[in-house]
Formats: C-alpha cells, structure tokens, sequence
C-alpha cells in the first residue's frame, strides 16, 4: 500500500505568522484537473483590520531600515524564490498554467523582485533634489513611503501580478496588506511561506486570502491604508474604491495592465511604480551663523 | 523724531498695566499717519468671462457683485457662467489643445510664459491694488509677495517648456488634454499662477474657475493672455460659485482636475469623480504645527510665529495655527507674543502700514468668530489686542490662545483665519507626536539653533513643506503641497510638473 502524503493546511502570511481567518471561515478550490486541492481560509474585514494593525507596527521600523538594507532584503526575497522555483512552477501547473509559461512566470517574478532591490538605494536620487530658491536657505525635496498601502492583485497572472504590486510599494519603506487572487490564492500563499524566510520583518507584507466582494469595501475605506494598489478591477470595483478613498483623500493607484503580457513587459516595472506610492517632502534649512 | 514723540506724549495709551516689559513699543507712544496705496487699480465696471481668447457676457445674461471687503463697498459686476458657459469653455480649450497648443514646439510654447511674466512685473502695482481691493490682503503683501511670486511662477515654469525629457528620467512626459481648474480666495492670481503655469507649460490647455469673491485679478490676467497673443482657448476663465465650479470640475472633457481648497469639498470632488478615470491633483487644508525649541533665537521665532499665522490673515493653508512650545521658554514666548500682536496695525488694507487687512467675507468672518467663541467655551485662555478696527468693512482682531488642549476644536478644525492655538511640550518625542496628531499634514514650522534637531524634525514631521527657522517662505522651484487629508500632488518645482503630465 502506497504511503498517504501529508497535506497543508493553507494559511495566509500576516504579521509575520501564519494565520487561519479569525472567522474560522474557509473555502475549498480544486486544481486545474477539479480535483479538490485545500481550504483556503476566508479572510474577513476584522482579519483585514488586523492586518493593517500590523503593517502599521512594521512600518516605523521598516521605513528607517537603510536603504542599502532594504535593497539586500528585497534581493533576498528572490534568493527565496529562486531556491523554490520548482516548488513554485508546478504549483501555477497544478493550477493551470502549462509548464513553460509558469516557468516563465516565476522567472519573472524573481527578475522583478531583483529589479527593485536595486532601485531601493537609488529612486531618491532620481526623485528627489536641490531646490534653488531665492532666498537664503538650503531647500530640498526628498521622499518618504506614504504608510501602509492595500494591494489588491489581479486573478491572474496569480503570483507576478502580486509581486509586480507588493514590490514596489515596500522597496520605499511601505508596508503592504496585499489581497491575493481570489481565483487562484494557493501561490500568494506559498509566497508567504518565502517572505517568512526571506529576512524580511514580519508585518511588512501581508497577505490575505477571501473574497473580493467582501474586502473591497474596507480597503477602500480604511483610513489607516493610506493608498490602494489595485489591478484588474472591474467599474464598480474602481468607482466603490475611489469612493471610499474621498473619505480620507487616500491615493488610488489602478494598474491599466489587463493581460498576462502586459504584466510579463518591461513596463510593468518601473521607477515611477515606487513614486506612486511616496510623499514629497519639502525642506527650508536656513544658511548663515 | 523725538519732538514728535514728546508732542504725542499725551495722546499715549493708558492701559499698559500688567505689561510684561517696559520696553519701547512701536505705535503705542504714536500714531501713524494713514499711507494709503493710491496707484490706479484699472477696473472695469463689469466683468465678462474669458474664453476662447474674448470677454464674452454668460449665456443667461446673469452678472454678481464683488466687494471690497475692507469698506463692503461694490467695485465690479461678475460675469455667472452657467453650464452652457462652461461647455462653451471646455470647447474652446479642446479646440485650442487640438488643433494649436500641443503641436507647437515647446521654445515657443515658453515664450508665451515669458510674455505673460513680463507683462505680469510691468502691470505689477495695478496688479496689487486690484489684488487688495478685491481680496482684502495688506497692500504690502499684494505688492510684496501675490504679484512678483505670481509672476516668478510663469517665469520659472516657461523655462521647462523646451526641457521636459529631463523632467521624467527614463520616460516621456506627454500633455494630458485639457485641465479643469478650481482655485480659492486667499490667493487669488497666486494660486491662478500656481495652476497655469505648470499646466501650460506642459501642453495642456486650461479652463479655470476663481474664486466668487476675488474674480478681478483673474479677469485682469486674462487681458494680458490677450496682450500677450496666447493662442485663443489655451486658457478660459469661467466665473460664478460653488455651481460653476461643480460644472468645471464634473465636466466630461478635462482628463485632469486641479483643486485648491477645502478638505472639506476636496473630499466632495472626489467622491464626484469617483465613476470616473480623471486623473486629480487636491491641495486641501491643514493645522499646521510651528514648534519653537527652548534653544531657538525667541525673538526670530516671535517673528516667524506672527508670520506664520497672521500672514494674509490667517487665510493661508499652511498657516501655523497650531504654536507648540517647549515648556521652559512657554512663558517668555507667550509674553513676547502678546507684545508683538499689541502693535500689529489692523486696519485698511490699502494701507501701506496695514499689517493685517480684512477677512475676506462675510461668511468667513462669522466662521472664525464660531470657531473662536467655542475656543472660550472649551476653556482656553484668550488674548486679543485692544485695537481699533475699522466700523465698515470685515475685520477680526489677532487672536491668541494659550492653555489649549490637542481636543479642542480650535487645535483641530482649520479657522482659516488670525487666531493662533498655543500648547506646550517637554520632550522632542511629545512635540512629535502633537505635530502629527492631526488628519491634515501640509506643513511645519521648526525653531531651534541646531542643525542635527532641524533635520531629525524634518525626518519626523508628516507634512509636505518643513520651515526650518523661517516659515510661509514660498518659491516656484521649491514644491507645495500636503500628505493626508492635506491632498495630494505637487504644485512647483520637478514634482509639480508631474502632475500635469502623462509618462509615455
């Protein structure tokens, strides 16, 4: 008789543990073949509230860290990721992707998280500056994160789509609660168990499980997430987001990118993804004795 | 000199019991000679709207007055845009981006910008008196500060026209079609300037909305796009209130709407756009802090302090509303304050002695007596100076308030208006944490004599613009605006730039 494998039991990464819904709510996604796979928990608005909790307690610690370090730290994560490439691909196979597209996913996915751990020391030398005002005063511009940021990531691609919108926010100092695809959850997952051996500060990236439909609703009005990250919203979904935000004039960043391509190109990374979310801070020092 | 001083020795007020120094007080041992501005202000008796490059009369044939808040005198008809007016706006400016603005070559599009500075600096007292009838602001800040701060933006921001590849490294920066432009009355031809310039100079075309109690300056400025030969629609000027101004901002044309003005309405725009992709640049309200370190050189900080909130009245976003002390030197700054605000010269805003003029409105005067009077109730300690206000026209004595608390409305809701909110601290940590302990973060005043604590506060201050030792300083090259409730975007230098445009 063939031994029974030990299945997990899928938990979301939050605040540096893994947690079931505080709802004890789950549910259950099959594979590609429709065979049942796990229950996924169903993270609820108290669960998101939570989550912001957290994010807001890594933030200080996360946004003074050295720029340099958080650059290693990002370069880490794709260490992580890199090392469970296999493990990652044919999770995306189990869940449908053919084999060299997920491949190909993961790769980019990994190229991507290397991408911005180069930008983490160098965005503020592009962004910001010396300002020649007239008058006796050394003025200059430089960045700050804005705080905690909701992501709420695409369907599909499930994992680049995520780390496409995660990435950028926290190479700045941001902290992040990030929706996972509702459709396919189980690789936002897995990425959690990387972020927990990546060095990176529990509490910095968090990520959820759930429906959309739910949790929408409360990204967009919490006041603690000071901007939302979104891809691949529907009307409603832009128009009840951008509703909530008025509430506390919250910034609403919805990525244009709608296809796999899309999020495969060039120009789904870039410099002006970290600007999005950074505030502009203005200084006057005074010159003279 | 001294003769005069003997000669008015008589007339010397008598209420100088329980002062703190004997010092000399300027204006107490005489009184000023009225210095009235008298260049001519130029007005016409009635103001059309501008669009499509002409003065034309609304559609509904409909006009409103405009005051002048220091007498509550009438100085102009206003022309009311309906929502015909504004389409008929909104088409000129489409029609301008298409077939004019966004083609020409951006050396060319900067010399208009050039035009427009110069001809600002030549007609630049005019400017200033029209300004201050209208507005209400001392002359001296008008002729100080509004107009050569307007100007310095069309000049700084035409500069840019001919280098925008070095504005987004790494990507094109592409106009965004026409913007729809809301402005408020503190600063009228400043926040006018604010708006324009960048926009302009990035290949936008524009329709802007003043505000309905200081439309002149605006209309003024429209005679020089004239002057000057600005393609006709590039700007429009669409006047009238709060309805005119949803027309502008809820319009379907502009791919961008800017916004100054209230959290409040900012929040309402917002929420009015929200089925929609405009992109939006909102630069609200604030409670600024100003906090003043137990090392800083006091009597440059009393200075700054009076700056920073009696400045235009108090009608200024990023007022310092909000004086944090450090406890040792509480007392002293409160006694040197009350000195100081003694002989602020409250008056006629034509003035050329006025150091406060009138509050803008009606309306705005009965909100900062609201918010006053509920500082009193809340039990704050007042100090208003006994000085003589003008029996016409819209006027409201300095106001201080010591012994507030961090729940009291008056250290919490923006007053827009001459009254200062004072609290204390001990620790570095505690002023932090009272500075930011608030929705809004537009600025920050910090007072000390070192360095290393300037930029620690910096660091640690949620807000948009830090006065290190200085406070309400402004310039084209450096950029304004808020975090949090206080909006988002920029408006001058590289970042503001950004906000008019597109990356391709």
């Amino acid at each position: 008789m063939s031994r029974l494998p030990i299945t997990k039991t899928p938990k979301p990464y939050v605040g540096g543990a893994f947690i079931r819904s505080e709802s004890g709510r789950t549910f259950p996604i099959a594979d590609a073949a429709g065979d049942f796979f796990a229950n996924i928990p169903q993270c609820t608005r108290k669960d998101l509230r939570n989550a912001v909790e957290a994010a807001a307690k890594a933030g200080p610690g996360w946004a003074k860290r050295t720029a340099y370090n958080r650059a290693q730290i990002l370069y880490r994560l794709g260490e992580m990721l890199e090392a469970r490439r296999s493990e990652m691909i044919d999770t995306l196979v189990r869940f449908g992707a053919v084999k060299g597209a997920a491949a190909k996913e993961v790769e980019a996915a990994i190229d991507r998280l290397v991408y911005y751990a180069g930008w983490a020391d160098k965005y503020e030398q592009v962004l910001g500056n010396v300002n020649p005002v007239a008058s006796p005063h050394f003025n200059f511009t430089v960045t700050e994160p804005m705080g905690v940021i909701g992501v709420i990531a695409p369907a599909a691609p499930a994992l680049l789509g995520l780390i496409s919108l995660v990435a950028p926010a926290i190479t700045s100092g941001n902290t992040v609660v990030a929706l996972a695809s509702e459709t396919t959850p189980y690789p936002a997952i897995l990425l959690g168990e990387m972020l927990a051996t990546s060095d990176l500060p529990g509490g910095v990236v968090n990520i959820l499980t759930g429906h959309r439909k739910e949790l929408v609703p409360t990204f967009a009005t919490h006041t603690h997430l000071r901007a939302i990250s979104a891809a691949g919203v529907g009307a409603d979904e832009r128009k009840a987001l951008r509703l909530g935000a008025a509430e506390s004039v919250k910034r609403v960043r919805i990525s244009d990118t709608t296809d796999a391509a899309g999020w495969f190109a060039d120009g789904a990374q870039s410099l002006y993804a970290i600007r999005d979310f950074l505030e502009f801070k203005t200084t006057w020092h005074p010159i003279g004795a | 000199m001294s003769t005069l001083a003997v000669q008015k020795k008589n007339t010397r007020p008598v209420a100088r019991a329980g002062r703190p120094a004997p010092e000399l007080i300027f204006g107490d041992l005489w009184e000023f000679d009225p210095a009235p501005e008298t260049a001519d202000p130029k007005l016409k008796p009635r103001y059309d709207l501008f669009i499509g490059g002409e003065f034309v009369a609304p559609k509904s044939g409909k006009y409103f007055d405009t005051i002048n808040p220091g007498n509550e005198q009438k100085l102009a008809e206003i022309a009311l845009a309906g929502r015909d007016d504004v389409d008929a706006a909104y088409a000129a400016a489409q029609r301008a981006y298409d077939t004019v603005w966004a083609r020409m070559p951006g050396r060319e599009r900067a010399k208009y910008l050039f035009r427009i500075a110069r001809l600002l600096q030549d007609r630049a007292r005019e400017f200033a008196v029209a300004e201050t009838l209208n507005g209400g602001k001392p002359i001296k800040e008008s002729r100080d500060f509004d107009v050569p701060m307007a100007a310095a933006h069309f000049f700084y921001h035409a500069g840019w026209a001919d280098k925008l590849e070095y504005v987004a490294p790494g990507r094109r920066a592409a106009p965004l079609g026409v913007v729809g432009q809301v402005i408020p009355w503190n600063f009228p031809l400043l926040m006018l300037a604010w708006k324009i310039a960048p926009a302009l100079a990035m290949g936008n075309c524009v329709v802007l909305k003043p505000a309905e109690t200081t439309s002149i300056t605006c209309l003024k400025l429209g005679e020089i796009l004239q002057d000057a030969g600005l393609p006709p629609g590039v700007v429009n000027f669409v006047t009238g209130a709060g309805e005119t101004g949803a027309a502008v901002m809820g319009h379907p044309t502009p791919a961008k709407v800017a916004f100054t003005g209230s959290t409040e309405v900012g929040k309402i725009i917002m929420r009015s756009l929200a089925g929609t992709e405009k992109k939006m640049t909102m630069e609200l309200g604030g409670k600024a802090a100003n906090i003043v370190f137990d090392d800083a050189p006091l009597d440059q900080a009393v200075e700054g302090i009076v700056n920073g909130i009696f400045f235009n009245q108090g009608h200024v976003c990023c007022a310092g509303s909000r004086l944090l002390v450090h406890e040792p030197v509480a007392e002293q700054v409160l006694a040197k304050l009350k000195n100081r605000i003694r002989v602020l010269r409250v008056g006629d805003p034509m003035d050329k002695n006025t150091d406060v003029g009138a509050i803008n409105s009606k309306p705005q005067l009965e909100k900062i007596a609201e918010l006053v009077a509920s500082g009193t109730k809340e039990g704050a300690e007042m100090f208003q100076p006994p000085c003589r206000l003008p029996t016409k026209g819209y006027y409201f004595r300095p106001t201080l308030f010591s012994g507030v608390s961090m729940s009291h409305r008056i250290a919490r809701e923006e007053i827009f208006g001459p009254v200062l909110s004072i609290l204390t601290f001990r620790t570095v940590d505690e002023a932090i944490e009272k500075a930011n302990n608030t929705a809004y973060g537009l600025s920050a005043g910090v007072w000390t004599d070192k360095g290393s604590r300037i930029l620690k506060m910096s660091v640690e201050l949620k807000a948009g613009v830090v006065w290190a030792n200085t406070y309400n300083k402004f310039d084209p090259t450096s950029p304004f605006g808020g975090y949090k409730e206080s909006g988002f975007g920029r408006e001058g230098g590289r970042q503001g730039l950004l906000d008019y445009c597109k990356l391709i």
